[in-house]
C-alpha cells in the first residue's frame, strides 16, 4: 500500500467534489437545515388545539368555564356554534379538533349543586393530540369548581405533577444529539454509494482499474475525502446544535470526535459496499442506500422513536444497525455526559460493525476487478 | 404524436423493468417501509411502568391505584416506601412514572377536605411524558368525580365533562399514521425516481440520441413521466392493500375519491422531479436535491407533527408543501368518510400546485433541449 497513489485517488476525488459546489453545499446544508427544523419548527407540544364551543346556557357560570379553556393557553377558541350541525362540519372539515357543548340548564345545576354534564367530542384521527387534549380537559374539570365559587377551595382531588430531566419538556434536546447520526448516515451513505456506483456507470472505472492503484488504496483514497466530509458535517451540527438551541454538551469531547470517527468509518465503507452490490446503477445505489441506512438510522436507532416502544422483535433487528449504537453514544455524551466506561460495549459494537463492513467492502470490490 | 409518446412509454418501462433489483426497489422498497414506518411510528403509550408510594394504605388509595391500573395504561411494577426510592427508580429509567398518595387521603376525602396526589413523570421523552401524565390526570379526575357525586349535599365536585371520541374511538395512532405513512412514500419514491430517470439519460450522454429522433420535447417529457406515473399508481395501490390486509385500517370514504386525490397529487409530485431534473446535471445532484426536498416536505407535512403547533412563519411554508394536502386528503378519506364537498380546497390546491410545477418545467425543459 503506498501513500502516494492513496494520495492521487483523494487528490482526484476531491477534484471532483470541488467541481460539483451544489452537491457539496447540499451536503453541508443539510445538517443546518434539519437541525433548523427540528429545533425550530417541530414539537411535541400540543397547543392552539382548535376548539368550537356551542354555549346554550349562555350565562356567567357558562362563560367562565370557557374562559377557562381559553386561558389555559393549550386550546384556542375558533368559533361559537349555535346548532349541531355545525359541529359536524367543524370536525369533518379539521377547523376545529374539540367540540365543548354546555346544556341548558348548566348553571342551574351548578348553583343547586347537582351534577352538571358538558359534553365533549374530540376529533380522535390524531390519536396523539386527542388523548393529550383529553388530559387537559381532565384538569380544568377539576379546577373549575374552584373558580366559581367565592369560598375558598381547592378540588377535592388535586392532581400535582412534576416532570423530571426534562421540566419544560423539550424535545430539542431529547431529538439534536441523535440527530447528528441520522445526518452523517443520510450524506455520508448516499455520497459514498453514489461516487463508487458514477465510477462503473460511467465506464471510467475502468481506466482507474488500468493503473497500477491497488484495491485497498482505491477504497481509502476514495473514501477519505467523504470522510472528512462527513466529519465537517458532525461538527456543523454539534456547533449549530449547541451554540443555537443550547442542547447540552455534557461528555468529553474527544471521545465523541472519537467515536464518531469509528462510525463515520463504517458508514463510508458502507457506501462502497451498496454501490458494488447496485452493480453500477446509481439511481439503485441511492435506493439501497436510502433502504439500509436511512430509515434505519431514521427509525430503528431510538432516535425519535423509542426502541422499548417497539415489539420484541423489531427491537432485537435493531441491533443489526450501528445507527443504534451510535445515538445511544450520542445520547450519553450530549446529555448525561456518559464517559468510555459506561459507553464501552456500544463503542465495541460500533467498531465491530466498522470494521466488518470495511473488510467486506475490500474483499468484494476486489472480485468486481477482474 | 400518440405513437411517439407510446414509444417512449415502453421504452421507459423496459428499460426501468429489466432490471430485476428494481422491480424490488419499485415495489418491495414501498411495502418494506410501510412495516417498518408502521410498526415503529406509534405514539400509543401504554404499559407506563409505574411506581406507586401509598403512604395512606386505605381502601381508597388501594381503589385509585385499582383504577390506575384498570385503565391499561399504568402497570404499576414497584411498591416504593420512600422518596428518595422514587428518585433512585426515576433515575435508573426503571420506572417512567410515580404516583404518591399522601397519609390522610381517604379521612381528607370523608371530611372533603381537598387532598393532594403527587405524580411525577421521566420527561426525557417529552411526548410519552405528556401522555403519561394526561392519562393519570384523566384517572384521577374520574374518580374525584364520582367521589363528589357520591356525597350527599357536596357542593363542590369537580365538572362531569361526557367526552366522545369521533372517527377514531378507540384512538390507536395506526390509523392515522400508516395513512400518513402510504401518503410520504408514494412522495420520497416517485420525486426521486423521476428527477434521477430525466438526469440520467443527460449524464449518460443518452438524452442526444433521443434528441435527434422526431420527437419533440413536450413529448419526451411526457413520455419521461407518465411512467412513473403509473408505477406510482401502483405503488399507491400495493401500499394501501397492503395498510388494509396487515394493518386492518380502514377506508370509510369513497375509493373513487381516493383515486382522484391521487392523480392530483401525483401530477404535483412529478412536477416537482420533473423540476428538479431541469436544473440539475448529475445523478448525484439529484438524488441530494430530492433528500433535501423531501426531508422538510415530510417534517412539515403534519405527517407526525401537527402544523398548528407550529412557528406561524412555518405554517406558511407549509403551504408549499404537497404532502400536506394529501394527508388531508388520504386522512379525511379513510378516518372520516369524507366526500369531495369537503376534499375540494385541498384537491384545487394540489392541481393548481401541480400544473404550475408543470408548466415552469416544461418550458425549462424545452429551453435545456433547445
Amino acid at each position: 500500500m503506498k501513500f502516494l497513489r492513496i494520495k492521487a485517488i483523494a487528490k482526484k476525488e476531491l477534484i471532483q467534489i470541488w467541481r460539483d459546489p451544489l452537491s457539496l453545499a447540499i451536503a453541508l446544508l443539510m445538517p443546518v437545515m434539519q437541525l433548523f427544523i427540528y429545533g425550530y419548527a417541530i414539537t411535541f407540544d400540543v397547543n392552539n388545539i382548535t376548539t368550537i364551543v356551542y354555549d346554550q346556557d349562555r350565562s356567567s357560570l357558562s362563560r367562565e368555564l370557557v374562559a377557562q379553556f381559553r386561558e389555559s393557553g393549550y386550546f384556542t377558541l375558533v368559533a361559537d356554534v349555535d346548532n349541531y350541525k355545525d359541529i359536524d362540519a367543524y370536525l369533518d372539515s379539521n377547523k376545529a379538533r374539540v367540540a365543548i357543548t354546555i346544556p341548558y340548564d348548566f348553571s342551574k345545576k351548578v348553583l343547586t349543586g347537582r351534577n352538571a354534564h358538558v359534553e365533549v367530542i374530540i376529533d380522535g384521527s390524531d390519536s396523539n393530540t386527542a388523548t393529550i387534549a383529553e388530559g387537559y380537559i381532565a384538569a380544568i374539570s377539576l379546577r373549575y369548581p374552584q373558580r366559581v365559587t367565592t369560598k375558598t377551595i381547592t378540588p377535592v382531588m388535586d392532581p400535582r405533577t412534576r416532570v423530571w430531566f426534562n421540566p419544560e419538556l423539550k424535545s430539542r434536546n431529547f431529538i439534536i444529539p441523535g440527530l447528528i447520526a441520522v445526518i452523517m448516515s443520510v450524506v455520508v451513505a448516499l455520497l459514498t454509494s453514489l461516487t463508487v456506483a458514477r465510477e462503473w456507470e460511467r465506464g471510467t472505472m475502468e481506466q482507474l482499474i488500468s493503473t497500477p492503484v491497488k484495491t485497498s488504496e482505491l477504497i481509502i483514497g476514495k473514501l477519505t475525502p467523504y470522510f472528512a466530509i462527513g466529519f465537517m458535517d458532525m461538527i456543523l451540527a454539534v456547533l449549530v446544535g449547541v451554540t443555537l438551541f443550547g442542547v447540552p454538551l455534557r461528555g468529553n469531547i474527544v471521545l465523541l470526535v472519537a467515536l464518531s470517527s469509528v462510525f463515520l468509518f463504517g458508514t463510508v465503507s458502507f457506501g462502497v459496499l451498496i454501490s458494488i452490490i447496485a452493480k453500477g446503477s446509481q439511481s439503485v445505489a441511492s435506493q439501497i442506500a436510502i433502504l439500509s441506512t436511512m430509515l434505519p438510522a431514521f427509525l430503528l436507532s431510538g432516535f425519535m422513536f423509542a426502541i422499548s416502544n417497539m415489539r420484541k422483535p423489531l427491537q432485537v433487528i435493531t441491533y443489526i444497525f450501528p445507527a443504534r449504537y451510535f445515538v445511544t453514544i450520542l445520547k450519553g455524551i450530549f446529555l448525561k455526559g456518559s464517559t468510555l466506561t459506561l459507553l464501552w460495549s456500544n463503542g465495541l459494537m460500533l467498531a465491530i460493525a466498522s470494521a466488518l463492513v470495511f473488510f467486506l467492502a475490500i474483499k468484494n470490490f476486489h472480485k468486481r476487478m477482474y | 404524436m400518440r405513437e411517439r409518446i407510446t414509444q417512449m412509454i415502453v421504452k421507459e418501462f423496459l428499460k426501468t423493468l429489466r432490471d430485476r433489483r428494481r422491480w424490488m426497489l419499485l415495489f418491495g422498497a414501498p411495502i418494506l417501509q410501510l412495516f417498518l414506518f408502521g410498526y415503529v411510528v406509534t405514539t400509543d403509550v401504554n404499559n407506563i411502568s409505574t411506581a406507586l408510594y401509598d403512604l395512606d394504605k386505605s381502601q381508597e388509595s388501594r381503589e385509585l391505584a385499582r383504577r390506575l391500573e384498570a385503565s391499561g395504561y399504568f402497570v404499576v411494577r414497584y411498591a416504593a416506601q420512600s422518596p428518595g426510592e422514587i428518585r433512585d427508580l426515576i433515575d435508573r429509567g426503571e420506572v417512567l412514572c410515580a404516583i404518591q398518595i399522601n397519609r390522610d387521603f381517604a379521612k381528607d376525602l370523608k371530611r372533603r377536605i381537598p387532598t393532594e396526589i403527587q405524580v411525577i413523570v421521566d420527561g426525557t421523552d417529552s411526548n410519552t411524558a405528556m401522555v403519561a401524565l394526561s392519562y393519570a390526570t384523566k384517572v384521577i379526575a374520574k374518580y374525584a368525580s364520582e367521589q363528589g357525586a357520591n356525597t350527599v349535599g357536596a357542593v363542590l365536585f369537580p365538572l362531569d365533562f361526557r367526552t366522545r371520541v369521533w372517527y377514531n374511538p378507540d384512538l390507536k395512532s395506526r390509523n392515522y399514521n400508516v395513512s400518513g405513512v402510504i401518503a410520504s412514500i408514494i412522495m420520497i419514491t416517485c420525486i426521486m425516481l423521476t428527477s434521477m430517470a430525466i438526469v440520467r439519460e443527460r449524464e449518460v450522454g443518452t438524452m442526444e440520441q433521443l434528441m435527434v429522433t422526431p420527437i419533440r420535447p413536450v413529448e419526451l417529457m411526457l413520455g419521461k413521466t407518465i411512467p412513473f406515473a403509473i408505477i406510482g399508481l401502483l405503488d399507491m395501490f400495493i401500499v394501501t392493500l397492503a395498510g388494509v390486509l396487515w394493518f386492518g385500517i380502514t377506508i370509510k370514504g369513497s375509493l373513487l375519491l381516493v383515486l382522484m386525490g391521487t392523480s392530483v397529487y401525483l401530477l404535483s409530485i412529478l412536477g416537482i422531479g420533473l423540476f428538479t431534473s431541469t436544473i440539475l446535471k448529475t445523478q448525484q445532484q439529484s438524488l441530494l436535491a430530492t433528500m433535501f426536498f423531501n426531508m422538510p416536505a415530510m417534517l412539515l407535512s403534519g405527517f407526525m407533527f401537527p402544523i398548528e403547533n407550529m412557528p406561524v412563519i412555518f405554517q406558511y411554508i407549509t403551504y408549499l408543501d404537497p404532502l400536506r394536502y394529501f394527508l388531508v386528503i388520504i386522512r379525511g378519506i379513510f378516518l372520516k368518510g369524507n366526500g369531495f364537498d369537503i376534499l375540494w380546497p385541498q384537491m384545487a390546491a394540489l392541481f393548481v400546485l401541480g400544473t404550475v410545477i408543470i408548466t415552469i418545467s416544461s418550458f425549462r425543459f424545452r429551453k435545456r433541449l433547445g
